[in-house]
């Protein structure tokens, strides 16, 4: 069987995916959610409630504040008790939608049972219109809302579907997990997917640190007979996850700097995305669950675990839960070690997003003191863009925003993969957004004229 | 709780570091080292030890006293100077020539440049071209002292390329190549053995700690010219093995062109690179006053590496 | 020996006068007429090209201003209206006297008065932490502590005060270009009239939470409450998102407001402290 990857750079970060052999459990509801109105990329959507109201589990709160924006529902069944400002992660204020929980009452409309539902329904705006009633959106990092990437401008055709259950992030599992646990699902929803796209093929990668998941899901593909879909397996490498490498690696075709991946025909989808879509087309469920890892490294293995949670749910409650913060950890990360961000706020509440708590101990995240350049390159044999980190980082400093944008800072993808190989310990990637976000400006002003 | 720690991603960093990346070079230079002691003695020891204490020590001092600012000093960085450069000295080298050459490499043409990272010239070869100027009876005095091996019943052995600058192709006929690949005695005392130089190399491959683009293209370049001058007038022009196997070719070509610091960050940067130092070592040795050119072709080349980064980069994603 | 000496003088000598009559000429065949008042302008400038004018440098300034039909947009506020009037007389322009300024660092979030929560590991950038996060407190309005504000200043007059982690404004050195409160991702720093023998009242915060959650993340946070703007005979003081603002070009100076903010976030300086002490200037 050959293995498929992307060409340019890239780094092999242990793997340690401790709580791969934990199966999903499912969280009880705590007392309070607070429901975050910027749970996905674009504009925060806006409340629709008032304080006081009664909500089930699934009803719209909140309406999409923009284009790209999205549907947010209540995760709960209770009384809303207050609409205000909260601290998110960052520790930066973001409107939130507090709902005290009263059992667990879904809205009506949803179907909760266990059921496969195979048939998929053929009317494709019905689909689309489901996908965005029920706020699905992108679970792969981005929570780009999903309707608006299954329904690319007239004029580009999808040449492939790639759902990406790559899952290149070291310690993270969920995906893992759901490939394990719903396959059936996953690969309807990538069937729905496709549907939408006008049934072009599409490809399901894995990496081949997870030959169970692949297993399972070429036999729940077997199984269900589905025409269209192929499981290819990936060499692993990180970050095989990110898009442009995700179609490198499956379609050899590179997407140009600044264009959209349908400019090549490719419209990629995370696993959990695929499974969220089949909850919303073929049960009519919002996604208001979503799985999440509990991992670390400084976490006994007894206390890695893998959950079902409801968006809301205060990160510090998902923690005392599963046994409380460890004393050994120094940071706390929401995502994986190479990409996530930081919890700065444990009292921040859970988003669509959410797929990790990760405890990382002071050795293996605190920073070492920066040195001195040694020229070695391996930032740029690292990256998979192509990039040159250490020149990036001299023009930066250097505050030449043309030569910059000569050398492509503004297609940093963020992957980290330049500051995790420097031997010389220097934050080429702290600077290198700050580059990129420079570029960015220049190029939108000049495009604004 | 304590304080959580906060920092922009990624949050985790590889194992590999400047002192680690400085020890596995170290360690491939064992082969050849250890082979110089067998066939030099004590003397060479000598030699060794005293370049590499004496360069660390001008380093820690520099960064210390005058740099003044904490985390500058590499030790690792400076042993791996000391050792090419002792690597690079005739065995017989008076101690406070070695001195003045460790000083030299880093007083001078690292630290002044602004230490690690900094420096422009390669510093053991720069050093070494120093006292070859400036000392050039100490530097070609080939003199061969007593080792735990004994290979060779001669005393003082011009090297081979010396030879056939002195004597021509007459004096180098019936070399024994084979002979030449495992030791050589004759000449500084990294030259020694191709052969230890090779497995160092190797390691160093297999350790992904350097690339073989410019190895290679030096190797290549040199097996070609002299390929090409050999079939023209082989009476006057020796052949590639001659060339690839003698003088300081495969130090300098596996250890001192693939200096991070000194060669050139892309691929094709490494592999022009590489054919402009096989072209001038080739003319040294055609046409040249001096017998060896290596030094000096890694030294003018050295010059280049700015251009060279800037022409050359490696392939971007989605772009041509 | 000696006809090489000589030769090599000669030759030498040759050299330097044929280069030197060609960069003569040269220089006059392509002079560039300037302006003369652009010299006379950038003599009396400050000369620190620190770009707080808004012009690339002080050579800049003096270049646009000879231009300009009058000097509305020109105002150097590190010579102040010193050299704006000297500046004045050589075009022959009337300027609009401005009140000298200072910056002035609206946070007080010391390490006593706001608790650390978090520590920050990446780049001593306030930029890069500002995109991060909100900060290593419970505030995510105050000061970030890495200097970047420090860093932008040409004048060495914002020196970081490693107790409180703060930057210090030393109103010797400010020459209010405002090169700082551009730096400071969070813009906690403003540039404020310098006042009477410096005595100005400001509210030394920008918290915009509620109360409640500003006390709780800063004891010295000023909570919105309102009373030094009831208390304000001059209409200086607005509070407007749970945060007061006094109006510098209103504030006359009466203190009434200090007295009266229960969190001390209201901050008077250069006063003369009574009843004993004479006159402190600092």
């Amino acid at each position: 069987m050959s293995k498929i990857t992307f060409p340019i750079g890239g780094v092999h970060p242990a793997d340690s995916k401790f709580a791969a052999n934990c199966p999903i459990e499912v969280l009880p509801l705590p007392e309070v959610v607070y429901v975050s109105m910027a749970q996905h990329l674009g504009a925060p959507a806006k409340p629709i409630v008032e304080v006081g109201a009664q909500v089930k589990a699934g009803q719209v709160i909140a309406e999409p504040g923009g284009f790209i924006s999205a549907f947010v529902h209540s995760p709960v069944s209770g009384t809303v008790k207050s609409i205000g400002p909260r601290k998110d992660l960052a520790g930066n204020n973001m409107t939130h939608i507090e709902i005290t929980v009263e059992g667990d009452e879904w809205a009506e409309g949803i179907d909760l049972s266990d059921t496969l539902v195979t048939e998929i329904p053929e009317d494709r705006a019905l689909i689309l219109e489901r996908i965005q009633k029920n706020g699905v959106v992108g679970l792969g990092g981005a929570t780009f809302p999903t309707h608006v990437k299954l329904n690319p401008a007239p004029g580009s055709k999808a040449e492939c579907l790639i759902i990406n259950g790559a899952e290149c992030e070291p310690y993270l599992t969920s995906d893992y997990r759901i490939m394990l646990e719903h396959p059936k699902q996953i690969i309807i929803g990538a069937a729905i997917m496709r549907k939408v796209l006008g049934g072009c093929p599409c490809v399901i990668g894995i990496e081949d640190n997870k030959p169970e998941a692949v297993r399972t899901m070429k036999a729940a593909l077997a199984e269900l007979g589905f025409e269209g879909i192929g499981i290819k397996v990936m060499k692993k490498k990180y970050p095989q996850g990110g898009e442009k490498q995700l179609i490198a690696a499956v379609m050899g075709r590179e997407v140009g700097s600044g264009a959209l991946p349908i400019s090549v025909g490719a419209v990629v989808q995370n696993v959990a995305t695929a499974l969220a879509v089949y909850d919303a087309v073929q049960k009519n469920k919002p996604l208001v669950i979503n799985t999440l890892t509990i991992t670390g490294d400084c976490l006994p293995q007894s206390a890695m675990h893998n959950y079902l949670f409801r968006i809301g749910m205060p990160l510090s409650y998902i923690a005392e839960y599963a046994g409380g913060v460890p004393e050994k950890a120094a940071k706390l990360i929401s995502g994986g070690p190479m990409m996530g961000k930081a919890i700065a706020n444990l009292d921040a509440c859970t988003v669509k997003g959410s797929s990790s708590i990760l405890y990382l101990s002071e050795e293996a995240t605190r920073r070492k003191a920066e040195q001195n350049c040694i020229r070695c390159g391996r930032c740029a044999d690292a990256c998979p863009m192509g990039l040159e980190p250490f020149l990036l980082n001299r023009l930066y400093k250097a505050g030449d925003v043309e030569a910059l944008e000569q050398n492509a800072a503004q297609d940093c993808i963020e992957c980290g993969c330049c500051l995790y190989s420097c031997p010389s310990y220097i934050p080429l990637l702290d600077n290198i957004r700050m580059a990129k976000g420079q570029v960015m400006g220049v190029i939108r002003n000049r495009n604004k004229k | 709780m304590n304080r959580m720690l906060v920092s922009p991603s990624p949050h985790v960093h590889a194992k590999a570091s400047t002192s680690r990346i400085m020890g596995e070079v170290c360690i491939a230079l064992m082969p050849a080292i250890v082979v110089s002691v067998l066939f030099y003695g004590w003397s060479e020891l000598l030699v060794l030890a005293l370049a590499a204490v004496s360069c660390v020590a001008f380093e820690w001092a520099i960064t210390k006293f005058l740099f003044k600012e904490k985390g500058r000093f590499c030790g690792a960085s400076a042993l791996v100077t000391g050792l090419l450069l002792a690597m690079n000295l005739p065995v017989t080298t008076p101690w406070w020539v070695v001195l003045i050459g460790s000083l030299f490499a880093i007083g001078v043409v690292k630290m002044s440049f602004g230490g690690l990272g900094q420096n422009v010239f390669n510093p053991a070869i720069a050093a070494r071209i120093f006292l070859l100027v400036s000392f050039p009876a100490y530097m070609t005095d080939w003199t061969v002292t007593p080792g735990f091996i004994h290979a060779t019943d001669a005393v003082s052995g011009a090297t081979l390329l010396g030879q056939y600058a002195e004597g021509g192709m007459a004096a180098v006929q019936g070399v024994d190549y084979l002979q030449t690949l495992f030791f050589n005695i004759g000449g500084s005392a990294g030259e020694i053995s191709a052969l230890a130089l090779l497995a160092g190399f190797v390691y160093l491959l297999c350790r992904r700690i350097v690339k073989p683009w410019i190895t290679l293209s030096i190797f290549a370049t040199v097996a070609v010219i002299s390929f090409i001058f050999n079939m023209i007038d082989p009476a006057t022009y020796t052949g590639p093995l001659f060339n690839l196997l003698t003088g300081g070719l495969v130090l300098g070509a596996c250890f001192m062109a693939t200096d991070y610091v000194t060669s050139p960050m892309s691929n094709w940067g490494g592999v022009i690179y590489g054919i402009g130092i096989g072209f001038i070592v080739m003319m040294i040795r055609y046409f040249g006053a001096y017998p060896e050119g290596v030094s000096f072709a890694i030294l003018i080349m050295n010059m280049t590496v700015p251009f060279l980064n800037k022409w050359f980069h490696q392939k971007k994603y989605g772009r041509k | 020996m000696t006809s090489i000496v000589i030769w090599t003088v000669v030759v030498l000598a040759g050299l330097g006068l044929l280069l030197s009559l060609l960069l003569f000429f040269v220089a006059k065949k392509f002079k560039v007429e300037e302006d003369p008042r652009i010299d006379e302008i950038e003599k009396v400038m400050p000369g620190a090209n620190c770009g707080g004018c808004g012009y690339a440098g002080c050579r800049a300034f003096a270049d646009t201003a000879v231009k300009a039909p009058n000097l509305d947009n020109h105002y150097c506020p590190v010579g102040g209206n010193e050299v704006m009037k000297k500046v004045a007389a050589i075009l022959g322009y009337e300027i609009k006297e401005k009140a000298p300024q200072v910056a002035v660092v609206r946070c007080n979030g010391t390490c006593e008065n706001r608790p650390r929560t978090n520590e920050y590991d990446g780049i001593a950038s306030c930029k890069v932490k500002a995109a991060l996060y909100s900060g290593d407190t419970a505030c995510p309005f105050g000061c970030l502590g890495c200097g970047d504000c420090v860093q932008a200043c040409a004048f060495g007059a914002l020196p970081m005060d490693p107790v409180t982690g703060l930057p210090v404004v030393d109103e010797t050195k400010c020459t209010a270009c405002g090169a700082c409160t551009k730096a400071c991702p969070k813009g906690i720093i403003e540039l404020r009239n310098k006042g009477p023998r410096g005595m100005r009242v400001f509210v030394s915060c920008v918290n915009k939470d509620k109360g409640g959650i500003a006390r709780k993340a800063c004891s010295a946070a000023c909570i919105g409450c309102g009373k030094c703007a009831k208390v304000c005979a001059h209409e200086a003081i607005t509070v407007e998102n749970n945060l007061a603002y006094i109006d510098f070009t209103k504030c006359k100076l009466c203190k009434k407001c200090v007295a009266e903010c229960p969190t001390g976030a209201i901050h008077a300086v250069n006063f003369p402290v009574l009843p004993k002490k004479e006159v402190n200037n600092e």
